[in-house]
């Protein structure tokens, strides 16, 4: 704890001495950067865009985690399927964030829907690949028990299955978690009429950087709440069945 | 032999089954294999090690369905089965591990139950907590709970020391004692199939057959050291004769 605390004050150093030297118009201090998240605040603006941009978030991760698990399943348990969906898996995977927003936009419209499924979209794969590895590695041994107790479908689901996949499901969505609100921004800056990503667009156009820290630091703030509040207790529930490491 | 005739017996009856080795040639483990076990008989398969026991357990659990033969359970064919290794959710404490394989279990039978097999003191234990000797005891409670038409055992006390194998051999035995079930065990040990089995059955190497058919004479319990070495002997006896 004192180790970060440290840390952290030396991040804040190094800020406002690099402040000097670049000047505020560059790089303002950090004291300046919070009262604009104040003001931002109290115009109610603030929690507006980050209310908008964490809807996105939320939704597009849902959609890609929900499908991204399913598929992954199936591709890692059956090989016919995973023959099929590799070329499909590949492709995704290489096609750069920006083609899939600029496409979906162009086919779609500027329209929320196409803002949200080239969001998910982009992390679809990452979570497919992850689950799909999962999957892999089920152990044979439990299935053949969980078949000769006869267990039913959502049994074998519920209790051999996902506390398998657990680790990968964590992994996938931690990771995506992080993706998908980076590229939520792009998508705002893009084509949305609010949101973080939006208003940093507006901000770059007036050449105004203490707005755009002011909604990175708060979006990045929020998001460092839901790791540790939501993800980080959602992990230590599902593994406490593993004996304590010393 | 039952009075509940055919329909609680477990019949088997295998032409071959035979696996696909890596290099494409054809290996047959199990030849031309055939028994019938009655209501509520114990049987023992003795063989040596790798001569297809567990691949045959498989098949009549229904785990293995790529042979030519046929397999025909017990009435409502419920099985309980405890694997060589426990096999147990890591993630799901005993009980958990037990209700889940026997949802319809009575609160009352599984106390007896955990009694019975000394569980009690560690229903709330996760497995990764617990020894191997009590590991294998919850697998045993749990194929026991779910009250099954035909119990199946794969060499279910291999690794553990000769004192608790005991122990565990002759837990096994009240079970089945109180609530009597067709079963059929696996072993590679002579002691443990006499001491629990009604009939011995010997396979030969692979492609395993049925060599002999040995009946084990009531009461099982208490043996002389003489005793034992004399049926041992004999068995070693009958499976020597079969490979000349």
């Amino acid at each position: 704890m004192g180790a970060r605390l440290i840390s952290l004050i030396l991040l804040i150093a190094a800020w406002y001495a690099g402040s000097r030297l670049a000047g505020a118009r560059l790089l303002p201090d950090p004291e300046a950067v919070a009262l604009a998240i104040v003001d931002e605040a109290r115009s109610g603006a603030l929690a507006f865009n980050l209310g908008a941009t964490l809807a996105r978030v939320a939704v597009a991760f849902t959609l890609a985690m929900a499908l991204g698990s399913v598929i992954g399943l199936v591709m890692g348990r059956s090989r016919l399927a995973d023959r099929l969906g590799d070329p499909w898996l590949i492709v995704l995977l290489n096609l750069p964030a920006l083609v899939i927003i600029v496409l979906a936009y162009v086919w779609a419209g500027l329209t929320e829907t196409a803002a949200i499924a080239a969001v998910a979209l982009n992390k679809l794969p990452i979570a497919t690949v992850t689950v799909r590895e999962g999957a892999r590695s089920l152990d044979r041994a439990l299935d053949d028990m969980a078949e000769v107790f006869r267990m039913g479908a959502w049994t074998r689901m519920r209790h051999v299955v996902l506390p398998q996949l657990a680790p990968y499901l964590a992994a996938a969505a931690r990771s995506g978690l992080s993706l998908v609100w980076k590229i939520v921004l792009i998508v705002e800056l893009l084509g949305r009429p609010n949101g973080v990503g939006f208003e940093i667009g507006v901000a770059f156009q007036l050449f105004d950087v203490t707005r755009i820290l002011a909604y990175a630091l708060a979006f990045v703030a929020v998001m460092l709440v839901i790791e540790t509040f939501l993800v980080q207790p959602l992990e230590r529930h599902v593994s406490r069945w593993r004996p304590r490491s010393a | 032999m039952s009075p509940a005739g055919v329909r609680d017996r477990l019949n088997v009856s295998i032409k071959q089954k035979s696996y696909r080795a890596a290099s494409g040639e054809q290996l047959l483990v199990l030849g031309e294999l055939a028994f019938s076990l009655a209501g509520g008989e114990v049987a023992a398969l003795v063989g040596p090690s790798g001569c297809g026991k567990t691949t045959l357990l498989r098949i009549i659990a229904g785990l293995d369905r790529d042979f030519e033969g046929s397999v025909t359970l017990p009435a409502h064919g419920t099985l309980g089965m405890v694997f060589q290794e426990p096999r147990l959710l890591p993630w799901r404490t005993v009980e958990q591990n037990v209700r889940l394989a026997a949802p319809q279990a009575t609160d009352a039978a599984l106390d007896t139950l955990f009694q019975a097999l000394s569980l009690t003191a560690h229903r709330e234990h996760y497995p990764g907590e617990l020894s191997l000797g009590l590991a294998r005891r919850v697998a045993l409670a749990r194929a026991f709970a779910v009250e099954p038409d035909l119990l199946l055992l794969d060499e279910p006390f291999v690794s553990l020391d000769d004192a608790l194998a005991a122990r565990l051999r002759d837990e096994l035995a009240d079970l089945v004692d109180r609530r009597p079930v067709t079963t059929l065990l696996v072993t590679h040990n002579v002691e443990e199939a006499i001491g629990l089995a009604d009939r011995l059955l010997l396979l030969s190497l692979s492609p395993a057959r049925v060599l002999g058919d040995v009946p084990v004479t009531r009461p099982r319990t208490p043996r002389t050291p003489q005793e034992l070495a004399a049926m041992r002997e004999e068995i070693a006896e009958r499976i020597n004769q079969a490979y000349l």
